[in-house]
């Protein structure tokens, strides 16, 4: 008998994580460890972790990892790879985190172009101080601290942060994508290989904005979460690519 | 050997299992269920409920958050 999903040398075997049931960071994990080994770049790989859920990251991987303060992801990442410019440097991180308390690092080390990868989770709330809104929380969603729904006229409107930096001259790719379904989870591993790919040809900054369920604080079954995302997160968070200057950048330093 | 001719065996590690219900919602094949019983974590875990029916597509281990499920063939 084969195996026919080995499991990822970058990742622990037999740890079981603190996420709830049908959480995507789990997901975007697997992915993450599975393509460093695909691409080989497990070895040099160096992942920022967050405030929020994925905090305990580190506890999961296994290649170096740090730790942040909550929203200085790319600030670290930058250090990092400035520092030591072998490394592959990735910030992984939270929709409070990178859109919220994180706006001004993240702004400013996508207009710097830093040659890091970002991926970003977006689950429409603060899941791990209890389902808070978030700036990217949908019109209408009710979450701990707008149980009536967001409303416009008091938290204003979802913030596409991703959208943002896609149009900043440094930022060579940017996509949304979603772990939503099986199709879904292809098109992320893909999106997060050619983010990878960026930093290995020394292009740029890259970030991929990942629509991710978070059953627990939405207040619905896993399976139900992933529906919500396919019918109601994507008509605010339209998934696909925001930009790619690979091309031009290759040019450029040719 | 085609795929075909294939015969794939779907295993779920029951105390990894978070009973979320991803892959049960997502094989097409229906080759999944819940189990009756409580696994070490105090979830009902899935379990294989039509094995003979899975066609190795892997999209329970794709959408499985916690890598609780091996798909073999030989
Ligand atoms: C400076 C600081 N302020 C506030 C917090 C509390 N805090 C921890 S995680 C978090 C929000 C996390 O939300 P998000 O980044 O969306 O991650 P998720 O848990 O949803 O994956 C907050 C506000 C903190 N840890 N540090
Ligand atoms: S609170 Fe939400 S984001 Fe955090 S582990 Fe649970 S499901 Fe995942
Ligand atoms: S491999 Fe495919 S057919 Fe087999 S259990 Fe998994 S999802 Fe179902
Ligand atoms: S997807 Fe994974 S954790 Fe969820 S029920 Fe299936 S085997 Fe268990
Ligand atoms: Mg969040």
């Amino acid at each position: 008998m084969e195996l026919l999903n080995k499991w990822p040398i970058y990742y622990k075997k037999d740890v079981i994580s603190h996420y709830c049931p049908g959480c995507g960071h789990g997901i975007v994990h697997r992915i993450v460890a599975e393509l460093l080994e695909e691409m080989d770049l497990g070895k040099q790989a160096y992942l920022v972790c967050p405030a929020g859920c994925a905090v305990l990251a580190y506890n999961y991987f296994d290649f170096d990892v740090i730790e942040s303060a909550h929203g200085r992801g790319t600030a670290i990442a930058t250090g990092a790879k400035r520092a030591n410019p072998k490394l592959f440097v990735i910030s992984y991180q939270g929709d409070g985190d990178l859109s919220a308390i994180g706006t001004a690092e993240t702004i400013h080390s996508a207009n710097r172009g830093e040659n890091i990868c970002v991926v970003f989770i977006n689950n429409a709330v603060y899941g791990m101080t209890g389902g808070q809104m978030a700036p990217t929380s949908l019109i209408g969603q009710s979450t701990m601290t707008s149980p009536a729904g967001r409303s416009p006229d008091v938290d204003g409107y979802p913030l596409h942060i991703t959208d943002i930096v896609a149009t900043f001259p440094g930022v060579t790719y940017a996509e949304r994508v979603s772990v939503s379904s099986p199709a879904g989870i292809k098109k992320t591993k893909n999106a997060i290989r050619n983010a990878f790919q960026t930093q290995v040809e020394g292009l740029g900054y890259s970030i991929v904005e990942v629509l991710s369920p978070c059953p627990t604080n939405w207040k619905m079954t896993p399976a139900k979460s992933c529906k919500w995302i396919d019918e109601e997160m994507v008509k605010e968070y339209k998934p696909g690519l925001l930009t790619d200057k690979r091309e031009e950048k290759r040019k450029e330093r040719a | 050997m085609s795929k075909k001719d294939k015969i794939f065996t779907v295993k779920v590690r029951r105390d990894f299992c978070k009973g979320c219900g991803l892959c049960i919602a997502f094989c097409k094949k229906e080759v999944l269920g819940v189990s009756a019983k409580l696994n070490r974590m105090g979830y009902h875990p899935a379990e294989p409920v039509k094995p003979e029916a899975c066609i190795g597509c892997l999209m329970c281990t794709q959408v499985c958050p916690d890598l609780a499920i091996e798909v073999y063939s030989e």
